[in-house]
Formats: C-alpha cells, structure tokens, sequence
C-alpha cells in the first residue's frame, strides 16, 4: 500500500449514531428537534467541504524500527513498542479530511457559533478516525490477497498510549505527507487538524493483545483498547 | 412576564436574536446593565449550567445557550464599563504544549465569562512559560490548563513548578481539567484544583477565587 489515496464521501462520511455515541449523546431518534438540526447541519457542511485522502507507504521491521527511535521516550514502554515487533507487516500513513473543513470549523468558532462549530467538529473528527480505520481495513484486504489471509491490521498513532506526538517528526520525514497537504509544527502538531497520522500494522490477530498496565494506562479514561483488541481477535 | 426572565428564558432556548433584542429593550426601559447581566443573562446560565450537570441537556445545549449569551454581553459591554460593573476577576485559559484539543478550553471559556469573569484565552499548544507569563503580564489571577492526551498532559507539572519557582503560589491559582484527568493527578502535579466541566470550572474558579 504505497502512494496516495482519495476516498469518496461515501466512506469517509462516519455513521451518525457513531459521532453521537463519541461525544456522549442519545441516539438520533433520542435527540431534540435542535440537536437534530444541528447534526444534520453538520453532515451537510461535512459533505460540503471534507476532502479525504491519505498518503501511505509499506517498510519493513528495521525501517520502522528507525522511525519509532525518533520520538522523545523510550518505545519499549509504549504500546506501539510491545506490539511491533510482532508484526509482519508495515504501512506509515496520513490522512487528512482537507483545508475547507477545517477552516469552516475555525469560523464557527470564531464566529461564537459554537453549538454549529462543536457538531462539526464531532462529526469531523469521527470521520478523521474513519480514515485510519478504512486504511487498516485497505492494508488488510491487500495483504489478505497477497498470501497472508490470517493478518489483522491496527492503526497505532503518535499521541497516543505512551508514543508522544513527537513521534511524527520521523515519521513524516519518511512519508513525506505535504503532497496531501498535512503540515507539522513546531510542536508537532499537525494541519489542517482533522488529520491523523500513524502506523498500520499486521499480523496475526492475537499480535495485537497486551496488558494495560502500562503508567499512562492509570490516566486513560477512554479504555478504547479493549474493543480494538476485541476488534481483530473475533475475527 | 418580566422581561430579565424573559431574557434568561430565552437564553435557556439558545434564541440569540432574541436575547440581544430583548436586552436592548430592557436597557431602553432605563434597567440597569448590572442587573440586566445579572438578572437575565447570568441567571439563564445558571439553570443552563445546573441542567447539564443534572445530564437534563447536553453540551451543544451549553453552547447554543452560550451563543445567545454572547449575543447579550455584545449589548450590554459598553453600558457595563459606563456603569463601571467590576469583574469577577481574570483568568489566563489554554490547552497546554503538544495539545490541539481545545473546545473543552472553549467551553470553560465561555461558561467562565457568563459568569461575569474576564478570560484570557492563550489558544492550543501552549508552552508552559506563556502560560505563567500571560498570567503576570494581565495581572490575572489564576491559570486554566486544559489537555486531551495523557501524552501532553503531564506536562501540565510544569506550569505548576513554574508558578511556584517564580515565588507566584499566593498569587495566582491553579486548575486543571481535559478527559484524561483526575482530582488524583491535579493533586499529584500540585495545582489547586481540578474540574470536570465547564459547569464545574466556574464554581472551581469561584471558590479558588474567593468570589461568590
């Protein structure tokens, strides 16, 4: 899986009840008439403006190695770390919804329009984190058809369970992910932001498993990884 | 109906049109804008605020009310320094350093100038220093952080250490909140303070502040 890759707004568009369950909020059917607006607001302004691509690029175990040294700890006590050298393959990615939502997001806000600028940041960010998971579900299918029916892919992203978002500085040295129009700042902090950026990698679905007993692991509140271990091991 | 109520009524409905225009009339009726403020705006965002602890609305809920809120505050900003209406006092906002997430920060904003503060809001990817020296420059009075990753998060300590080294602890205050924080982890990295919500940020902020 190497090169860049646009999705259509079909794919990219996350479920309603997905963003509402995100943010904490009843299912559509449950919501005022006024929060309903909002919503359907929201997904027009996102098939308005989203521009999903991604850019991404298979290397092997060493190469992945070199990019996981560059972040400021150490990889051994993040999960990425536990779980990479597992795996059998590997895929650096970004992906971006584009510059318009984003800059749309920023006016409502802006603007004090802030009911219609949080909704459409809900939806965009479900959609952003469909991005990584249609990749996931990509590099499957391909390595699927290339011999390896039994791999299992997960995203693992810089920001996340131990791996710091300096982890990006490599790996967007590597990918080189401007010609889809993802930026990084000082701070590693990435533009437009409904971005997302991280690393695809396969193998068997058990690879996956690890115990959450790591120090950040105390903070999280989230628990999102049970049902992403849940999500390749029932397969 | 009395129109303060009216205007905290329809705060409550998040009908901005309405609130301004309703503020304007009460402010032609020759009410005072304190009490406009007070009255009407504050009062809305009070039941606004106590029906999203109580889980009775939601947050877009806040932030519709919020907008109608600033609806009135735009009318009623040149008669409240006319009238010399103190502030309740200022506060220095931002995510901290590596972190964009900022609509939590935004709504802790925003809740906090309903409730009659004034809010210096630094942004996202704050470093440490502007924070303590955003905080010095306004003569504010305490220091908002917000984060949404445990991997930013932790350096949240060191605009804590920064306010204590500098000899500024009685000085300025304190608080944290973002989702992957606990009253445990404000205690742990020294700060005064921590809150769940925008809701409970203002009544933090009240109580750190000393201000009723």
């Amino acid at each position: 899986m190497n090169g860049i890759i646009h999705f259509d707004l079909d794919s990219a568009r996350p479920p309603r009840e997905e963003v509402l369950a995100a943010q904490e909020l009843p299912p559509a059917g449950a919501l005022s008439p006024r929060l309903r607006d909002l919503l359907e607001e929201a997904f027009a302004e996102f098939d308005a403006r989203a521009e999903p691509r991604a850019i991404a690029g298979e290397l092997s175990l060493a190469e992945l190695e070199e990019v996981l040294d560059g972040f400021d700890g150490p990889v051994e006590e993040t999960v990425i770390g536990q779980i990479y050298p597992k795996g059998e393959a590997f895929a650096l990615y970004v992906a971006t919804l584009g510059t318009p939502l984003a800059e749309r997001i920023r006016e409502l806000f802006a603007n004090n329009d802030l009911g219609r600028g949080w909704m459409l940041d809900a939806v965009a960010s479900s959609g952003a984190d469909r991005l990584s998971d249609l990749l996931a579900a990509r590099f499957e299918s391909e390595l699927n058809g290339r011999g390896h029916p039994m791999s299992r892919v997960l995203p693992y992203s810089p920001g996340y369970c131990g791996w710091t978002v300096s982890g990006q500085r490599k790996l967007f040295a590597r990918l080189r992910p401007a010609e889809v129009g993802v930026t990084l700042n000082d701070s590693c902090l990435m533009t437009p932001i409904k971005s997302v950026s991280g690393v695809l990698v396969a193998g068997p679905g058990e690879i996956h498993r690890f115990r959450p007993d790591f120090a950040f692991c105390d903070e999280c509140k989230t628990r999102a990884c049970g049902a992403r271990m849940a999500s390749v091991l029932k397969r | 109906m009395d129109i303060l109520k009216q205007i905290a009524d329809s705060l409550q409905k998040g009908d901005d049109p309405r609130v301004g225009a309703l503020a304007a009339e009460a402010l032609e009726k020759g009410i005072p804008a304190g009490d406009v403020l007070q009255d009407g705006l504050i009062a809305g965002m009070n039941v606004v605020g106590e029906q999203f602890r109580l889980r009775e609305i939601f947050l877009p809920d806040v932030l519709l009310a919020a907008r109608a809120m600033y609806a009135g505050l735009e009318i009623l900003r040149p008669h409240l320094a006319k009238e010399g209406v103190p502030l309740r006092g200022k506060v220095v906002l931002g995510t901290i350093k590596g972190d964009l997430h900022d609509i939590g920060k935004n709504l802790v904003g925003i809740m906090l100038k309903g409730a009659g503060f004034e809010v210096i809001d630094l942004g996202h990817d704050v470093a440490p220093e502007a924070f303590v020296d955003a905080a010095v420059r306004e003569e504010a009075s305490l220091i908002g952080m917000s984060a949404l990753l445990t991997t930013t998060m932790t350096r949240m300590r060191e605009v804590v250490d920064l306010v204590e080294s500098r000899g500024l602890s009685g000085q300025i205050k304190t608080i944290v909140g973002g989702a992957p924080l606990s009253p445990d982890f404000a205690r742990e990295i020294g700060a005064d303070d921590y809150a769940s919500d925008g809701a409970t940020a203002v009544e933090r902020v009240k109580a750190l502040l000393g201000v009723t």
